[in-house]
């Protein structure tokens, strides 16, 4: 178990604790998390401005261009912000059967993890872990929603990484 | 909590020689179309008033229990000559043959406080032969659907000289909320919806139940930790414990070894997805396969020698079978498309497995060597075939299409034929079937 040398400002274990639930850290979830915006070494700053996720085609885990200038703002600010771990989540579409969709999501995180870590991220601030298809955020049964299905969250916490 | 009842099963001579001759009604079960064989259950005799309700309960779902399955059909009491009101009467057979009853289940009910005692025979009506001795059951009158169950498999397994499978239960995940909410528990139902319970609360996100083959503990996997993780649930203590597995970060679609002890399930590290085999009680493992692809869903051969599971070593998902030791696999899945969660027969002689092909879904079965490959469903999302005891019908999850998109059970027999949704209040996927209960 690590303890993470400092806690930083009471506002941000508002924020954090709010990052402890995979994908239930979107904007305007509290007052304080809206006065995050602003701040880059806020958690949310890092979801809203760096950009906490990639995308990627069916049935793949190959980052595209696009996801890995994304992951390039998230190395940067996990560099600035030591105090900050991160759990990658890995997701599927659901166009695919529950176990193998586990492991693709888990591909997908570890994809993430692999590139944060070849640009100088500590591994041992990094987990990956996935959902499969268990926890989509779009809804509908077309391409539309499948493409934001099919994603790597990276989400920043101080809990410790057991 | 689990109701529990002892059921001490009593096979009474209950009249008489047994007749020599063994009757011809035999209800042969095969692939092909069949006409189901018609059947009458006259209303069991309440040997005592309080017997009165629970012996026309009984009654019901013995008959819907057989004509459930396909293969039989009940002959309205309307359309009977004679009553045959009591148990001990003598069978009018003419009677039975004018309305064409191949098959008359006879039987008494008598009810003492929370005692419940059923008696049944069964006649070959075109024989004018009574098949198999009486059989009775005791048990306790809130378990009076196990009692009609019991009847139905007895009936079942006279006419068919297969095991029965009514009295069996099924664990599944229970669902509720919207699909980008949804709430997961597991939860357990007898093997007609009945009885529903559940084993767990929504706190943690869980997947996929295995029953042991005692149907004494179940095998799943949870989220609790944030990852997946292994546990194994005690069904009549609804305990439960985090299985210990080889080291990686995720360990997910258990199953159990034949004889209970051990489990057979996926562990991911770095991306990568292999087969273990693990002794539950000291945790240790052995790592089955070592290919850089993903290698899942795992499932034994009814003889523990073999291990089906998928792979995507070829590009794209397909069924292979390795000693259960590991070793070298070799495929048995080449049509289009691809090929998932495939369990092993509890014959033996057939894969049941989902195929994934041009945008649909299917459930199918094919010869453990990949041959006679039948698809038995189509929909926008079938998956996660399980067996019943008896290798005749695979219970599945149906998924709907859309954002108002929810799960549920479906049965269909080997053949392809009567497809049918499972009564239950919720939403419902990952269901496995377990054993007849002693």
């Amino acid at each position: 178990m690590t303890i993470l040398p400092k806690i930083a400002l009471m506002g941000l274990i508002v924020i954090t604790a709010g990052c402890t639930n995979p994908d239930r850290f979107t904007a305007g979830a509290n007052d304080a998390a809206q006065a995050g915006v602003n701040d880059p070494t806020s958690p949310l700053f890092f979801n809203q401005t760096i950009g906490d996720r990639v995308l990627f085609a069916v049935d793949t885990s190959t980052l595209t261009d696009e996801g890995k200038a994304i992951l390039d703002g998230q190395v940067g600010w996990l560099q600035s912000n030591a105090d900050y771990l991160a759990i990658i989540e890995g997701h599927a579409d659901e166009q695919g059967t529950r176990e193998y969709n586990i492991s693709l999501g888990f591909r997908r995180s570890n994809a993430v993890r692999e590139y944060l870590v070849s640009k100088g991220v500590p591994a041992t601030r990094l987990r990956a872990t996935s959902y499969g298809k268990e926890r989509p955020i779009q809804v509908c049964s077309q391409e539309s929603c499948y493409a934001s299905n099919r994603r790597a969250v990276t989400v920043i916490s101080l809990a410790s990484l057991s | 909590m689990m109701k529990r009842f002892l059921i001490a099963l009593v096979v009474l001579m209950l009249a008489g020689p047994v007749v020599a001759q063994s009757g011809p009604l035999r209800l042969t079960i095969t692939d092909g179309v069949i006409e189901p064989l018609p059947f009458a259950v006259p209303s069991f005799e309440p040997e005592n008033a309080e017997a009165a309700q629970v012996a026309a309960d009984i009654t019901r779902l013995v008959a819907l229990d057989l004509s459930g399955t396909g293969l039989f059909r009940e002959i309205p009491a309307s359309a009977f000559i004679s009553a045959h009101s009591s148990f001990a009467q003598t069978v009018a057979y003419p009677d039975w043959r004018a309305i064409n009853a191949q098959a008359m289940i006879s039987g008494a009910v008598t009810v003492s406080g929370n005692q419940l005692i059923v008696k049944f025979r069964l006649y070959d009506v075109f024989s004018g032969t009574e098949m198999g001795g009486g059989l009775q059951f005791a048990g306790t009158v809130d378990g009076w659907r196990r009692m009609a169950h019991k009847v139905a498999d007895a009936a079942y397994r006279r006419i068919t000289g297969e095991g029965g499978y009514f009295d069996s239960r099924i664990v599944f995940v229970s669902e509720s909320g919207p699909k980008d909410n949804r709430q997961k528990r597991l939860a357990i139902m007898d093997f007609d919806g009945a009885n529903m319970q559940f084993l767990t609360d929504s706190s943690a996100l869980v997947l996929a139940p295995r029953f042991s083959p005692t149907g004494d503990r179940v095998l799943y996997t949870s989220f609790a930790s944030g990852s997946p993780r292994i546990n194994v649930l005690d069904v009549t203590s609804v305990g439960t414990r985090q299985l210990q597995t080889a080291d990686g970060e995720m360990a997910f679609s258990p199953r159990f070894s034949r004889d209970g002890t051990q489990v057979i399930y996926s562990l991911a590290n770095g991306g990568n997805t292999d087969i273990y085999r693990g002794d539950i009680a000291s945790g240790a493992s052995t790592r089955l396969t070592s290919a850089p692809s993903i290698e899942t869903a795992p499932s034994l051969s009814p003889d523990g020698s073999q291990i089906v599971f998928e792979s995507d070593r070829s590009g794209t998902q397909q069924m292979y079978i390795m000693s259960a030791n590991g070793g070298d696999a070799r495929r048995i899945s080449f049509g289009d498309g691809r090929y998932a969660t495939p369990v092993w027969s509890p014959r033996g002689d057939l894969i049941a497995f989902t195929k994934q092909n041009a945008g649909r879904f299917h459930i199918g079965v094919m010869r453990t060597d990949g041959s006679e490959e039948r698809l038995l469903t189509s929909s926008f999302l079938d998956e996660g075939p399980t067996w019943s005891p008896n290798g005749r019908v695979i219970m599945f999850m149906r998924e709907t299409q859309g954002a108002g998109g929810t799960s549920s059970l479906y049965s269909v027999d080997v053949s392809g034929r009567n497809l049918k949704p499972v009564p239950l209040p919720n939403g419902a996927s990952d269901p496995s079937w377990g054993p007849l209960q002693p």
